[in-house]
C-alpha cells in the first residue's frame, strides 16, 4: 500500500476499530435497503408480494454468510476474532474457577522464579560492565602448577616486570585491598573503612572519570604521598555530599590526606564495601614492592584491539617463567592465567547461579506440562462438541485457536503475576545472597520484561498446542463414529497424557536428586567441627594506628591491658587475642623448611602453612587442645619471641614420626628483627587443628606470638551467657583505653561461621523448594490422569465387577496403570540425574553425585507420593457400584 | 453461492470502479447497472457485491455516504475517490493490455 493511500485510509481504519457496532448496523441497513428495492422492483414486474420477497431473498443469497464475508473485508478482522476467542476463553475458564486459579498460580510461580533468576544472571553474568569497552578488560593472575588456588594473587615485582616487558596489553594496572581508621573530622565517631590501593593508571584504564575533583596522577603514586579518592557512598554518608571536601583534608590512621576527587556513584568496583582509594605505592613498604613473593595484588589489563588474548597472556607467561627460574627457591609462580573482568567478578556464584537457573527452567517445564495435561483432560470432555463443529465445517485452525486461547489466558495471567512476583523475589535474593558481586546493580529492566514475555509465549505454546493438536484433527471424527461406552477413542490421548506425565516425573526426579545432594552437603557443612569453641563467643577487630602506637612496647601494653581488663569482666570465661580466629578465612601463608631436614632438591616446592599470631592465653580461651610441648608465655615477646607453635596437621604432613618439639622451622618471610639472615623459629608446642573456613580441609598452621608487637588484632571473648550482651561493655572497655580507636566486625563466632554457610544454605533451600513444588505438581498430574482414566473406564469396570472381578484385583489394575508412568519417569529421571549432577560436583561437600542415601531417599519419596496420588482414584474405581456404573451413559 | 474466483473478483472490482466513475450509485442500483451492461455474461450475485464494495471502501478507492432518496428513505451511495480514479486508469490500461495480448494469442492458435 502506498503512503498516500495509507494516510487517506487512516480515518477508515479508526472507524473500523472503534465503531464496529455502528458499521455492523449500517451494513444491516444497507442489506435491508437492497432487499426493499429488489422487492419493489419485483412487485413492479407483476409478482405477488410473497413471490417478490422470496425472489429477492433468493437473488441476494445467504445473508448471514454475506455479512460474514463483508465483515471479513474490514480492517482489524483478525483482532476481532482474537477478542472473540479471548471472550470464549475467559468464559470457559471462569466456569471452572478452581482449575483456573491453580493453573494461573502454578504459571505465576514458575514464570516468576525464572524471571527472578534471569534478572540476577543477566546482571551478574550477561550485562557488560559499566566501563569503557569492557570486553577487552581482563584480570591476570599468577598460577602455581599444582597449587591449590587456580587464580593466585600477584606480587608487585612480577607486575612491574609484566607491564614493562610485554606489549600485548594497552596498559596494565594493579590494586590491593587496604584498610584505614578514618578519624572524625566534625566529632563523628572514628571508623574503620575498607579501602583499595590502586595504581594511578587504574581509573583511566577502566575508563572511569571522577565525579568531582581529579584522578590520581603518576606523581601521586609514590611512597609517602597522601592523597585519597572517596567513593560516592562515603562522600554522601560521611561528608554529606559537600563538594568542599575536594581539596580538603581527612585523617587516615591519624595521618592527614588530601582529597583529590570523588568517584561516580555507579562505581562500585571491586565491590560496594570499598569506601576510599589511595595510590598503590603510597603506604607500601618500598622493599615489599621489589619482592616477587609478596602475593596480594590484583592486576587489571586492557587488551590491545589487534592482539589475541592468548598471545598477550603467552608473553606475560614467558616473563613470569623467567622470574620463576631466577628465584627458584622463593615462591614465584611459573605461570599466569587470565579471565575476563566480568567472569572475575562473578567468580564463585556462576556455578550455583547456573544450577538454580536450570532448576527453575525444569520447574517451568513441569508447570507447562502440568497445565498441558490438565488441558488435555478438559479437551477430552469437549471431544464431541469439537467433532460436531468440525463435521459442520469448522476449520481446524479455528478450533485450535479457540483451544489455545485458554492456555494463552492462563499463561498471560500467570506471566503478569510472575513478573510482579519476581520484582519482590529479586530484591530478596540480592539481599540474601552475600556472594553476588555488587559492581552492577541488580534490577528488572526492559530486557528482563521481554524475557518474561517470551517465556509466557513459549509456555502458552507448550501448554496449549499439544492438547489442541490432540483434540482436533482427523482422528477426532472417531468420537462420533464409536459408541461412547467403549471409550476407545481416548486411547491415544491417554497415551499422550501418560508420556507428558513420564517427562514430568523424570524432570522432578532430577530436581529431587540435585536438591537432596545440596541439602546433604549443607548438613555436612553445618556439622563440621571447627576445632575450637564456637558457642557463646564474640569477636571484634581493631587495628592500632602506627603514629600513636609507634613501638612494639606501646602496642603490647595496649593489648595486654585490654586482655587483663576483659578477663576480669564478670561473665567472661576466657578472652583470646589473635590476628585471625578460626572460620574467618585463609588470610596469609608463609613458606618454610625444617632446618634439621636435608635441603630440598632444586625446583621442589617449599611447603607452606597458614600464619597466625596469638597471645599466650589464646588456645586455652578458645578450647584448642595442646597436643604436646607448651603454650607461649608472657615472656615470649618482642626480641625474645623466636618461638613457634604448630598445628597437628603440620606435624603429620612434614614432621611425621619425629618429635617436633625443639626442631626449627626456617621461614624465609619471617626474619628476626634487626637480623635479616636469621629466619629460624623453634617449635615449642603442637596444638589441635582448626578450620580456616568451614567446608575446607584443615591446613597446616604456624602460630607466632602476638606479643612480637603486632598492631592488628581480633579479640575473641568466650562468655557464660548470650555473647551479644557483651558487645557494648567490650567496646566501652576499649574506648576507656583509647577513645579514638575504632572497632569493627563485632560478630559472634556462630555468625562468622553462619555467614560462610549462607550460600550453601541458600542454594540448597532454593533448589529444594523448586524440587518440592515440582513433586507436588507431578503428583497432582498423576492424580489427574488416573482420575480421568477411572471415569473413562467406568462402564468397563462396571462390566468387570458384574462379571465377578474381585475388588482388590481392580484396585491393583488401576494402581499399576497409574504407577507405570511414575516408574518409567523414575527410571528416566535417575539416568538424567547421573549426567546432570556431575556438572555441579564441585559444589558438593562430604557427598558425591551417586550418594546412595540421597538416591534411595529420592526413590522412596517419589514412590510414596506416586502411590498416594494413585490410591484415591484407584480405590474409587474398585468401590464402583456395578449397577450405577453400567447405567452411566 | 460459491466464492468468485480470483479472476472474476479482480474483474468485478474493475467493473464496479468503472460504473461508479460514471455516477455515484447505491448497492441495488449498482447491481442493476451491472446486469444491464454485462448482460448474462458476468453472473454476479447480489451477495458478492457487498464484500467487494466494502473492500474497495477500506482500500480508499471508493467513498460511501448515506443520502436521502425518494419516499423518505435513505441509501448508501458509493462514489469514486481520486485514489480510486487513479487506480482505475492504471488498472483499465492494464486490463486492456492483457486482454489484447490474450486475444491475440488465441487468434494465433485458431488460425
Amino acid at each position: 500500500m502506498r503512503l498516500e493511500q495509507w494516510i487517506y485510509t487512516i480515518p477508515l481504519r479508526l472507524r473500523a476499530l472503534f465503531q464496529r457496532n455502528r458499521l455492523t448496523a449500517e451494513l444491516d441497513e444497507e442489506i435491508r435497503d437492497h432487499l426493499g428495492r429488489q422487492i419493489e422492483f419485483n412487485l413492479a414486474g407483476g409478482m405477488s408480494p410473497e413471490e417478490a420477497r422470496i425472489a429477492a431473498l433468493r437473488k441476494l443469497g445467504n445473508a448471514a454468510l454475506l455479512r460474514d464475508q463483508t465483515r471479513a473485508t474490514w480492517n482489524w478482522n483478525g483482532l476481532e476474532q482474537f477478542m472473540h476467542d479471548l471472550r470464549i476463553g475467559i468464559r470457559t475458564l471462569s466456569r471452572t474457577p478452581g482449575f483456573s486459579v491453580i493453573a494461573i498460580a502454578v504459571m505465576a510461580l514458575c514464570i516468576g522464579a525464572a524471571t527472578c533468576l534471569f534478572t540476577v544472571v543477566r546482571s551478574v553474568l550477561l550485562r557488560p560492565l559499566p566501563f569503557r569497552d569492557p570486553a577487552r578488560l581482563v584480570m591476570v593472575y599468577e598460577h602455581f602448577r599444582g597449587g591449590e588456588l587456580s587464580y593466585h594473587p600477584v606480587a608487585p615485582a612480577d607486575f612491574y616486570d609484566w607491564r614493562s616487558k610485554t606489549h600485548g596489553f594497552e596498559d596494565m594496572a594493579v590494586w590491593r585491598y587496604a584498610g584505614y581508621n578514618l578519624a572524625g573530622e566534625r566529632n563523628e565517631l572514628p571508623e574503620s573503612v575498607p579501602a583499595v590501593a590502586g595504581s594511578s593508571n587504574l581509573f583511566s584504564l577502566l575508563g572511569v572519570q571522577p565525579a568531582l575533583g581529579r584522578d590520581f596522577t603518576e606523581a601521586d603514586d609514590q611512597r609517602g604521598s597522601a592523597v585519597v579518592m572517596l567513593t560516592w557512598s562515603l562522600f554522601e554518608r560521611r561528608f554529606a555530599g559537600d563538594a568542599k571536601i575536594v581539596g580538603g583534608q581527612i585523617h587516615l590512621d591519624g595521618k592527614p590526606y588530601t582529597v583529590a576527587g570523588v568517584l561516580p556513584s555507579w562505581f562500585k568496583y571491586p565491590d560496594d564495601s570499598i569506601q576510599l582509594w589511595v595510590p598503590y605505592k603510597s603506604d607500601a613498604n618500598p622493599e615489599m614492592l621489589q619482592h616477587h613473593d609478596w602475593h596480594g595484588s590484583h592486576v587489571v589489563a586492557r587488551l590491545r584491539p589487534d592482539v589475541s588474548l592468548a598471545s598477550a597472556i603467552a608473553q606475560v607467561g614467558a616473563i613470569q617463567y623467567q622470574n620463576h627460574l631466577q628465584y627458584l627457591h622463593d615462591p614465584v609462580a611459573e605461570d599466569v592465567v587470565s579471565r575476563s573482568l566480568n567472569e572475575d567478578l562473578a567468580g564463585d556464584v556462576k556455578k550455583p547461579l547456573t544450577l538454580m537457573l536450570s532448576a527453575v527452567g525444569c520447574m517451568l517445564l513441569i508447570g507447562c506440562l502440568n497445565v498441558a495435561n490438565l488441558l488435555v483432560a478438559r479437551g477430552a470432555a469437549r471431544q464431541k462438541e469439537v467433532a460436531i463443529r468440525s463435521a459442520l465445517g469448522a476449520q481446524r485452525a479455528t478450533l485450535i485457536r479457540e483451544q489455545m486461547a485458554e492456555s494463552v489466558l492462563i499463561c498471560a495471567a500467570g506471566g503478569v503475576g510472575g513478573i510482579l512476583l519476581s520484582l519482590g523475589a529479586t530484591e530478596w535474593l540480592a539481599k540474601t545472597w552475600k556472594d553476588l558481586p555488587t559492581a552492577q546493580s541488580i534490577h528488572v529492566d526492559g530486557a528482563v520484561i521481554a524475557f518474561a514475555c517470551a517465556l509466557m509465549f513459549a509456555a502458552a505454546l507448550i501448554a496449549g498446542l499439544l492438547p489442541a493438536l490432540s483434540t482436533t484433527g482427523k482422528s477426532m471424527l472417531k468420537a462420533l463414529q464409536t459408541s461412547v461406552r467403549t471409550g476407545s477413542s481416548s486411547v491415544s490421548r491417554t497415551a499422550l497424557r501418560k508420556s507428558l506425565l513420564t517427562a514430568e516425573i523424570g524432570i522432578t526426579v532430577v530436581l529431587l536428586v540435585a536438591a537432596g545432594l545440596l541439602l546433604k552437603s549443607f548438613m555436612q557443612l553445618r556439622a563440621a567441627n571447627v576445632g575450637c569453641v564456637v558457642d557463646n563467643t564474640l569477636t571484634l577487630q581493631y587495628n592500632l594506628p602506627g603514629n600513636k602506637y609507634d613501638t612494639p612496647e606501646k602496642r603490647n601494653a595496649f593489648n595486654e591491658t585490654l586482655l587483663a581488663r576483659v578477663r576480669a569482666m564478670p561473665g567472661v570465661r576466657g578472652a583470646a587475642l589473635g590476628t585471625t580466629v578460626p572460620g574467618t578465612g585463609y588470610w596469609g601463608t608463609d613458606e618454610f623448611t625444617v632446618k634439621e631436614h636435608p635441603p630440598l632438591k632444586t625446583g621442589e616446592h617449599l611447603p607452606d602453612a597458614l600464619t597466625r599470631w596469638v597471645d599466650p592465653g589464646y588456645f586455652s580461651a578458645l578450647g584448642i587442645p595442646l597436643v604436646s610441648g607448651r603454650f607461649f608465655t608472657r615472656d615470649e615477646r618482642v626480641a625474645r619471641s623466636y618461638k613457634v607453635i604448630v598445628s597437628r596437621q603440620l606435624v603429620q604432613q612434614y614432621l611425621a614420626g619425629e618429635n617436633p618439639i625443639g626442631k626449627h622451622l626456617h621461614v624465609p618471610g619471617r626474619a628476626h628483627d634487626g637480623a635479616p639472615n636469621l629466619m629460624d623459629w623453634e617449635i615449642m608446642g603442637v596444638v589441635g587443628d582448626t578450620l580456616y573456613q568451614v567446608g575446607k580441609e584443615p591446613k597446616a598452621t604456624m602460630y607466632f606470638p602476638i606479643l612480637e608487637g603486632r598492631s592488628d588484632a581480633t579479640l575473641a571473648v568466650h562468655t557464660a551467657t548470650d555473647p551479644l550482651q557483651f558487645s557494648v561493655p567490650l567496646q566501652k572497655q576499649i574506648a576507656s583505653l583509647d577513645p579514638e580507636l575504632p572497632v569493627s566486625d563485632v560478630l559472634t563466632m556462630n555468625q562468622i561461621i553462619g555467614a560462610s554457610l549462607v550460600n550453601a544454605s541458600l542454594s540448597a533451600t532454593l533448589v529444594l523448594a523448586f524440587a518440592i513444588l515440582s513433586l507436588i505438581l507431578a503428583s497432582v498430574g498423576l492424580y489427574g490422569v488416573l482420575s480421568y482414566l477411572t471415569t473413562q473406564r467406568t462402564s468397563e469396570l462396571g462390566i468387570r465387577i458384574a462379571l465377578g472381578a474381585q475388588r482388590d484385583q481392580l484396585l491393583q489394575l488401576m494402581l499399576m496403570d497409574g504407577l507405570r508412568p511414575a516408574l518409567f519417569g523414575l527410571g528416566l529421571g535417575l539416568v538424567m540425574s547421573f549426567a546432570a549432577t556431575r556438572i555441579f560436583q564441585s559444589m558438593l561437600f562430604g557427598t558425591k553425585p551417586l550418594d546412595p542415601e540421597v538416591l534411595s531417599g529420592v526413590i522412596a519419596t517419589l514412590l510414596a507420593v506416586a502411590v498416594l496420588a494413585c490410591l484415591a482414584p484407584a480405590w474409587r474405581a474398585s468401590r464402583l457400584d456395578p449397577m450405577k456404573a453400567l447405567r452411566t451413559e | 453461492m460459491s466464492k468468485p474466483s480470483d479472476l472474476i473478483q479482480g474483474t468485478l472490482d474493475l467493473l464496479v470502479l468503472k460504473i461508479l466513475a460514471l455516477e455515484p450509485l447505491h448497492g441495488w442500483a449498482l447491481s442493476q447497472r451491472l446486469k444491464q451492461v454485462s448482460g448474462d455474461v458476468l453472473q454476479v450475485s447480489d451477495g458478492s457485491l457487498y464484500p467487494a464494495l466494502h473492500k474497495l471502501e477500506q482500500q480508499g478507492w471508493i467513498h460511501a455516504e448515506w443520502k436521502p432518496t425518494e419516499n423518505n428513505r435513505r441509501a448508501k451511495f458509493y462514489s469514486l475517490t481520486w485514489l480510486g480514479r487513479r487506480y482505475l486508469e492504471k488498472d483499465a490500461a492494464n486490463w486492456e493490455r492483457i486482454s489484447t495480448a490474450i486475444s491475440g494469442v488465441l487468434r494465433l492458435t485458431e488460425v
